[in-house]
């Protein structure tokens, strides 16, 4: 089926299932322990073995040798492969570092060997008897914000508009800031984790933790140079990815290694230390972000310039991504700039780009709003388009940011606060208000799915994953939907490449584009059906399938109608710019003698098209508010910067919010319908809580104390000096 | 994890004596910082003698009208015993915000005086740590280290780690001692002050004890009333270990005590410091910190600390 037309009135418009809440119908299976993860899937083949990874120690150079006598004699030892024993493996669609193969070091922690043994525990100190010679590579400048200060104004704008020059020159208010934002981990509870058996050195089948089925088995097949065709991949459930499962890496690899040598599956887990070094993260930013603006608070001048570390040939934290796109200007620079280190793998995490770039404007424009003593949420206000500002002919679907941040700022009192800072104190803790807008783009992709009725019971396999975000449910709602079922008449399966091709899981892209394609699916199955039956024009409604006077209950026909089919994207999208929008609102405390900043409230107003499951979709905003909260006050990767690596790589040392962290959250769909998105009106809202939460927080505690941090994550380091003196 | 084999003591005495007699035990009691360090390579006993067995799990009142808490009492029995909440409530404060509930129901008393230090260097076998590896330099120390969340005060040129324990800051305001058996069944009582020692040149020697010394008690003296305070300062709300954290026992009369943590190798309490309190955390810390040598990134914990004394004592 191809959307090829703005979505007209249909059966999503008087839905019995979607958009109203459900609970995870996958709910029971993940509280009693029950959900196959990959590394827990002791069924799936007999005789598994125990893979355990060695890393690199050094940053980049080259290994001269390694000794693995002492590994190979171990107990228990079943092979031990090493890097240099087989030549660099083939890079995999979007993967930078090499994952494996040969002598050259790119990143540290970057897989040098795998040993194989019958135990967890044997492999692992065998592993630990490895030892490797290196020549390391020359000094390495790990300096981002001198890297900046050296490239700053170089290189072609990524968007240009007007003469900012002449804007900045003549506006009534400007503001010139730099911020700067930490390398962050994705730090998912589940580790990169597979099984792989490869035993026989010919067909490949892999149980794995991964987002995009297809990306990952077509990168299998070309980092070992095998036809896809040999690939099998299953990840029905997956503890957390945040875009670190978007790729194959080096789990996989080295359990298909491993696997291959000992001829036995090998499972494999990533130790924890190793997700912070060996896959990836989202890189480090410094930002200059300027604004002009009229006198009336309208913006004549946006630039902002940003640069984010990778390794050579990588796409590195984007962090102007939104900036072209979210608010009416006359004029408009933006630049990005990525600096090559031999730090492990910057890539995609949940909101690349926006995630760190909404820290930098969004704080900015709380400065601008203060330079021109105007409401933070007033100036927004005043900046609103309703056309892509870097395009102008390129309306937006549907954008109604307006109504976020009067919606939000009504239901979040923001009328009480005090826009001169610290005003406001309880005790030992000064109280301040903050807000900031959200902008994310949300593409949509491609999805198949098929559709069965057999023996009266609707089967429907598509390869999208669930990667705690609802997939299960919300597919299972439309399928019921089209097919007039209720939702435990439908039994889904995900995440295995034997099924058609979904959108997979990412970039906020799943949940819309994969109901579309279950969407295509289940009307293809209704004529399937309607045919073999004969039946004119068929309904499908309370269980039945009716034409004219005759009609068939779905339970009662017998055999199997199976349809495949594909929701393909038409070109008219594309003279539409498609885009989700929210505010956050953020209430924090910080306390007055040591800075400890503790989030109190916060309220979060969402406009991403149909809502299609209310509680499961609150689940993603309220899981990045909590991620966001992390971010902005206490996530960091402390880079060693004359080792090259990040320093604090457990959950120990690299801290995540904890439940003690969170107070009350609110979260706020406008609920509308986008035609343009797709055939079911809906968005993406898996990453609008990344884009812009933090921002609130930082524009928030700068109420509450009138110290303004434009260094992140915000730890009360970063505040004592400018706290007031006490008694 | 290294193989290694496993006995269960049959008395506090005949533990000390086989840890002093078989080549490379250790005593296992919680296991939850031990068992840690053992999967990560850090530490690899040969030998472990489990001493959950015997019986140190009480707490009794002492002659001289103080507590003595058997070494294998858990975090979570002792901040919740009723004496300990009436009479020593910084102690029971101290407990509560450290690690989390399910840690505390199995750490021991005597683990947590013997906890190891969190270095991140410590904690990854493939970089230089005098304290793991003796002799192999501080890694630490170097250009371009990572720091934050090490000590100021009390470090030496081979090592600047701290002392995590929060149960210890609190013990050392309440001028506890420790009790043990030696391996020839002699008992021992040293000072919480004396018991762990500072880096010097050898960052791997850590406490006073012998080799195969066992904890067997620490003793609380009398009660010492007054208003009894700890506050941690950490970068979440719970379960991180303090930048800074500040136990207070304070009189009517302005007097009182005041001992660190987060800052030094061992919990950080001066005589000298104490008597300033009555002048004000700027004239504690003055004392408390004189000497100091943060890095660029602790230089913060100075004024972290006498901001949260400070704060301490406007409260009330
Ligand atoms: C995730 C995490 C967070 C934590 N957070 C905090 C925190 O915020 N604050 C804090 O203070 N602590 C914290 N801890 C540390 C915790 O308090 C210690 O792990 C615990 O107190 C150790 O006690 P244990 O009985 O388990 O010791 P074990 O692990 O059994 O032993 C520790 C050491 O003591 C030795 N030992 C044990 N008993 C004796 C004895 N009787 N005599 C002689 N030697 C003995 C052992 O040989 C070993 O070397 C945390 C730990 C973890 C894992
Ligand atoms: S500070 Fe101490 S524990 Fe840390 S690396 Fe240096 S010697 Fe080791």
């Amino acid at each position: 089926m191809e959307f090829n037309e703005p979505a007209g009135q249909n059966l999503f418009d008087n839905a019995r299932l979607v958009g109203k809440p459900a609970a995870r119908i996958d709910g029971p299976l993940k509280v009693s322990g029950l959900a196959p993860y990959a590394y827990e899937r002791h069924d799936v083949v007999e005789g598994q073995l125990y893979g355990y990874p060695v890393g690199a120690t050094i940053s980049h150079g080259r290994i001269l040798s390694m000794d693995v006598e002492a590994a190979r004699a171990a107990p228990g030892v079943r092979a031990v492969v090493t890097t240099l024993d087989i030549a660099p493996l083939a890079l995999g669609m979007l993967n930078v570092a090499r994952l494996f193969g040969g002598d050259e070091v790119q990143h540290y922690h970057q897989a040098i060997a795998v040993v194989v043994a019958d135990s967890f525990e044997q492999a692992r100190a065998a592993a630990g008897l490895i030892t490797a010679e290196y020549a390391t590579g020359d000094a390495a400048d790990f300096d981002l914000h001198a890297a900046f200060e050296r490239l700053q104004g170089s290189g072609d704008p990524d968007t240009l508009v007007g003469d900012v020059d002449t804007a900045f020159r003549s506006a009534a208010a400007v503001v010139d800031q730099m911020y700067h934002t930490a390398s962050i981990s994705h730090a998912a509870m589940e580790p990169h984790a597979s099984i792989v058996d490869w035993s026989d050195g010919e067909r490949m089948r892999v149980w794995t933790s991964n987002q995009m089925i297809n990306w990952t088995r077509g990168s299998i097949a070309t980092t070992f140079g095998i036809d896809p065709e040999l690939v099998q991949l299953e990840s029905p459930y997956v503890g957390g990815g945040f875009g670190g499962k978007l790729w194959l890496r080096a789990d996989a690899v080295l359990a298909a290694i491993g696997s291959r040598a000992a001829g036995a599956p090998v499972k494999l887990a990533l130790p924890r230390p190793f997700v912070m070094n060996n896959t990836t993260h989202r890189a480090a930013t410094v930002q200059r972000v300027r604004l002009a603006a009229a006198s009336d608070g309208r913006l004549t001048g946006i630039w902002h310039e940003a640069a984010s570390h990778s390794l050579p040939g990588g796409r590195g934290e984007n962090a102007t991504a939104q900036t072209p796109y979210f608010y009416a200007t006359d004029t408009m620079r933006v630049k990005h700039h990525i600096v090559a280190m031999p730090l492990p793998e910057a890539s995609d995490m949940r909101a690349p780009g926006e995630a760190s770039g909404h820290m930098g404007l969004e704080v900015a424009m709380d400065e601008l709003a203060e330079a021109l003593e105007m409401d933070p949420v007033q100036l927004r206000i005043v900046n609103d388009t309703q056309v892509n500002p870097s395009e102008p002919s390129q309306p937006f679907s549907e954008r109604n940011y307006v109504a976020c941040l009067e919606t939000g700022a009504e239901a979040f009192g923001w009328s009480d606060r005090s826009a001169t800072p610290g005003q406001r104190r309880e005790g030992q803790w000064l109280i301040g208000m903050g807000m900031a807008g959200a902008y994310r783009g949300t593409p949509v992709r491609p999805s198949g799915a098929r559709a069965i009725l057999e023996n009266g019971r609707l089967i429907i396999e598509t390869d999208m994953t669930d990667i705690g975000t609802g997939s299960y449910t919300v597919l299972a709602q439309t399928a019921a939907e089209v097919m007039g079922l209720t939702l435990d008449e439908v039994e889904m399966r995900l995440g295995n490449s034997l099924y058609p091709v979904s959108s997979g899981s990412g970039g906020q892209f799943g949940a819309a584009s994969s109901t579309a394609g279950v969407y295509a699916a289940c009307m293809a199955l209704r004529g399937e059906i309607g045919e073999r039956l004969g039946y004119d024009a068929p309904e499908f409604s309370d269980g039945l399938v009716v034409s004219g006077d005759s009609s068939q209950a779905l339970a009662d026909l017998q055999g199997r109608f199976e349809a495949v089919d594909e929701m393909t994207i038409g070109n008219f999208q594309d003279n539409y710019l498609l885009a989700t929008f929210g505010a956050h609102f953020a209430e924090v405390a910080v306390h007055i003698a040591t800075g400890e900043t503790r989030v109190r409230r916060m309220v979060s107003t969402i406009d991403a098209g149909r809502i299609l499951n209310p509680t499961t979709a609150r689940s993603q905003l309220i899981g990045g508010m909590t991620m966001s909260i992390g971010g902005v006050l206490s996530e960091e990767m402390a880079l060693d910067t004359g080792r090259g690596y990040f320093v604090n790589h457990d959950l120990a040392g690299y801290e995540v919010a904890v439940h003690a962290d969170i107070l009350d959250q609110e979260v706020i769909f406008l609920d509308t319908a986008d035609a343009v998105a797709t055939p079911l009106k809906a968005k993406g809202v898996g990453e609008l809580g990344v884009c812009g939460v933090g921002a609130a927080v930082a524009n928030a505690v700068y109420n509450a104390t009138g110290v303004r941090v434009r260094d992140f994550p915000l730890t009360l380091d970063r505040l004592l000096g400018g706290l007031p003196e006490l008694a | 994890m290294k193989a290694f084999s496993f006995e269960r003591a049959s008395s506090a005495q005949a533990a000390a004596a086989r840890a002093a007699e078989v080549q490379g035990a250790k005593f296992i009691a919680g296991g939850t910082n031990l068992v840690d360090l053992m999967k990560l390579g850090i530490e690899a006993p040969e030998h472990l003698i489990d001493v959950s067995g015997l019986g140190l799990d009480r707490i009794e009142e002492t002659d001289e009208g103080g507590l003595r808490i058997g070494a294998m009492v858990s975090n979570t029995a002792l901040s919740a015993d009723v004496r300990i909440r009436r009479d020593y409530p910084v102690l029971t404060r101290a407990i509560a915000a450290g690690a989390s509930g399910q840690l505390r129901n199995k750490a021991t008393t005597g683990g947590n005086l013997l906890q190891r230090t969190r270095c991140p260097y410590f904690y990854d076998t493939a970089q230089a740590c005098s304290k793991r590896v003796p002799g192999s330099g501080c890694s630490a120390l170097t250009e371009g280290a990572f720091s934050r969340q090490l000590g100021v005060i009390g470090t030496s040129d081979a090592c600047i780690a701290t002392h995590p324990s929060d149960m210890a800051v609190a013990m050392r305001v309440l001028d506890a001692t420790i009790e043990t058996v030696t391996p020839t069944g002699m008992t021992r009582r040293i000072p919480l002050e004396e018991f762990h020692l500072l880096p010097g040149d050898t960052p791997e020697k850590e406490t006073a004890l012998m080799p195969g010394e066992l904890i067997t008690a620490v003793t609380l003296p009398a009660p010492v009333g007054g208003i009894q305070r700890y506050h941690k300062v950490r970068d979440r709300a719970s379960y991180a270990f303090a930048l800074v954290s500040v136990a207070l026992i304070r009189q009517p009369d302005g007097s009182g005590r005041v001992a660190l943590g987060g800052v030094a190798p061992r919990p950080w309490r001066l005589a000298a410091a104490d008597a300033e309190l009555p002048n004000g955390a700027r004239a504690v810390m003055a004392r408390l910190l004189d000497g100091a040598r943060p890095t660029e990134e602790t230089q913060f914990k100075i004024t972290l600390a006498e901001r949260t004394l400070a704060a301490l004592l406007l409260e009330e």
